[in-house]
């Protein structure tokens, strides 16, 4: 057998169910990885050891007793750390939140724990889930496990780095503009955003409520199925959540799709594309070829990037999405106000809104402060409709579009980002830059759609190209599938990192 | 549109807000929160006379729950992560003050 951090979940189950390799030594190994690994990457905010060993031993005491055990049954996971938990802290990596311990569990972690999974800890992101590489974490930046000079993307960089660096069988993400498939695809994993409303989202921090979703970060495709079955569902505890009945994606996610069309979003292909990205989807889309699929090409009008002389890049989405989240945000994080949780300045203070303005002050990171203030700029007196309404409608232009394209295709094929994974530093700046490595992600969210990243291979540097396949509304099923279909055809999964060593 | 954000613009979002901003910050922001608007005035170039405004991805309105009562937070969970609390109630400063 294989060292039990490189098998996959699916297989690590069967391990466990069949008494090859006992939860407790699954959790211990995962355990070990953490602390040899761990301190150059910076993956977990918190890890609860005693916890997870617990938690396995347990799992190990039922299969002994002949009780049933679920379909994650001793498998270890990582959960993004806002995600509440009534356990350990969730403090968003933000300072605000530092010593917050969540009175309840999110339903999907709920779900993860009834199928028998053990949770070795809580992962790194950006504070509140607002950024693109985990640099903006209150607590230290997570690096990426194939090179710890670069980022390893975000916001959910901590999750990312964890599955690729073995140092957890799978994670759980949250993805609002990209968060889980750019940091899936920087770091050479797989990270599914599935329909907005497919995943209850109780117990997960706010951010952008009409945007956010949470989704699984697995090494492959089969994994992310299984994982994303265990945690969809209807859930009376959000009333956003659909009540509609989940497919059975592990089962059926070997099963080719018959007919298959493959859209090309030509906007997706300008020269703000990376050449060697560029490259990789070609092939990605001669293997769709050579299984039978037609590809075509599709338009996306409203998403296009468009480069001005100087290079800067625009994009209606990019704008219309940071107006959307940013106003979602001002209003969200509202709660935070010093009073009934989270941090509260020290110094005296004369009423009340200085308690707010200075505890904010103090709490809050440089661009969740940005965000707040521009999100309550486009909702103020006077801007209204210039900004927030005018976003909004854009936003259904961005959903028309994708509803004109999959009238000829099934699924769409295009990049999860414009770069492969950059330097720490580099783009920290200026905030803009910084905004621009969503281009091809936001449109999912702003449309409610799944999006799945995947593995296309490495570069020339050996940095990891991902790859996005993207569905109508409900379409798990088939992206699934599609995913599934390319990653058998090319061999390419389970892309392991040098700094992992066998 | 393209209205200049001046330094007053700055402190007024930030009180707006509830952000106490330092003078340098109010420096930065007001740099920063220019150029990101100016970003997104591309937006003005679509023609969105006719279009409906989309606040959800998915159409659904009014998710009506029964009214039943359920289960809540205990005061002792409630109140676990208060800066202060003085009994079952969260304690903070005296409020009476001239705030706009």
């Amino acid at each position: 057998m294989s060292r039990i951090v490189d098998l996959s979940v699916v297989e690590l189950r069967e391990a466990v169910v069949a008494g090859e390799a006992s939860a407790a030594e699954a959790a211990k190994a995962y355990l070990d990885a953490i602390e040899r690994l761990d301190p150059h990457l910076a993956a977990f905010n918190e890890v609860l050891a005693e916890r997870a060993l617990q938690q396995a031993k347990e799992i190990d005491r039922r299969r002994q007793a002949g009780e049933k055990l679920g379909p994650l049954a001793g498998v270890p996971l990582a959960v993004k750390d806002n995600l509440c938990t009534p356990y350990g802290r969730t403090t968003c990596s933000s300072k605000i939140l530092a010593n917050f311990r969540a009175p309840y569990l999110a339903t999907a972690v709920e779900k993860l724990e009834q199928a028998g999974a053990v949770i070795l800890g809580k992962t790194n992101l950006d504070e509140f889930a607002m950024g693109s590489s985990t640099e903006n974490s209150g607590l230290g930046p997570t690096r990426n496990p194939w090179d710890t000079t670069r980022v390893p993307g975000g916001s959910s960089g901590g999750s990312a780095a964890a599955v690729a660096g073995r140092l957890c069988a799978a994670a759980l993400g949250s993805d609002t503009g990209g968060s889980i498939r750019q940091p899936a695809a920087f770091c050479g994993v797989v990270g599914f955003k599935p329909t907005y409303g497919r995943v209850s989202r109780y117990g997960l921090v706010a951010y952008g409520s009409s945007l956010d979703q949470i989704g699984p970060i697995a090494r492959d495709v089969s994994d992310c199925a299984l994982l994303t079955a265990v945690i969809a569902g209807h859930d009376p505890r959000d009333s956003t959540s659909i009540p509609r009945e989940v497919g059975d994606y592990p089962a059926r996610v070997d099963l080719s799709v018959e007919n298959l069309r493959i859209g090309l979003p030509r906007e997706f292909y300008s020269d703000a594309l990376d050449a060697e990205i560029k490259s990789a989807l070609g092939q990605a889309a001669e293997v769709y070829k050579s299984l039978g699929a037609k590809v075509v090409e599709v338009s996306l009008p409203h998403s296009r990037i468009d480069a001005d002389a100087q290079g800067n890049l625009s994009s209606y989405a990019v704008a219309c999405y940071y107006i959307v989240a940013m106003a979602e945000a001002s209003s969200n994080l509202a709660r935070y106000d010093g009073a009934h949780y989270g941090h509260r300045t020290a110094e005296s203070v004369s009423d009340i809104i200085e308690l707010y303005s200075r505890s904010r002050a103090e709490g809050f990171g440089e661009e969740v402060k940005r965000r707040i203030m521009l999100g309550t700029y486009a909702l103020s007196s006077g801007y209204y409709d210039a900004y927030y309404l005018k976003a909004l409608k854009v936003r259904r232009l961005i959903k028309n579009d994708f509803d004109a394209a999959f009238q000829t295709c099934d699924v769409l094929l295009c990049p999860t980002s414009p770069t492969t994974a950059f330097k720490l530093g580099e783009k920290t700046a200026d905030p803009l830059t910084m905004y621009l490595a969503d281009i091809y992600t936001i449109s999912v969210n702003l449309a409610g759609l799944p999006g799945l990243s995947l593995p296309a291979g490495l570069s020339r540097t050996g940095l990891p190209i991902g790859m996005q396949l993207i569905g109508p509304v409900f379409s798990e099923d088939a992206i699934l599938r599609t995913a599934r279909m390319y990653e058998k055809a090319s061999g390419v999964t389970r892309l392991k990192p040098g700094m992992v060593k066998d | 549109m393209g209205k200049t954000i001046d330094a007053d613009l700055v402190r007024h979002i930030g009180k707006l807000s509830r952000i106490e901003l330092t003078e340098d910050q109010v420096r930065t922001f007001r740099q920063q929160l220019s150029s990101i608007l100016a970003y997104f005035d591309k937006l003005q170039e679509l023609d969105t006379a006719l279009v409906e405004p989309m606040a959800h991805a998915l159409e659904i309105h009014n998710v009506f729950g029964e009214d039943r009562a359920g289960e809540s937070l205990s005061p002792d969970q409630a109140l676990a992560n208060a800066p202060q609390r003085d009994g079952d109630f969260f304690k903070v400063p005296k409020v009476i003050g001239d705030s706009q």
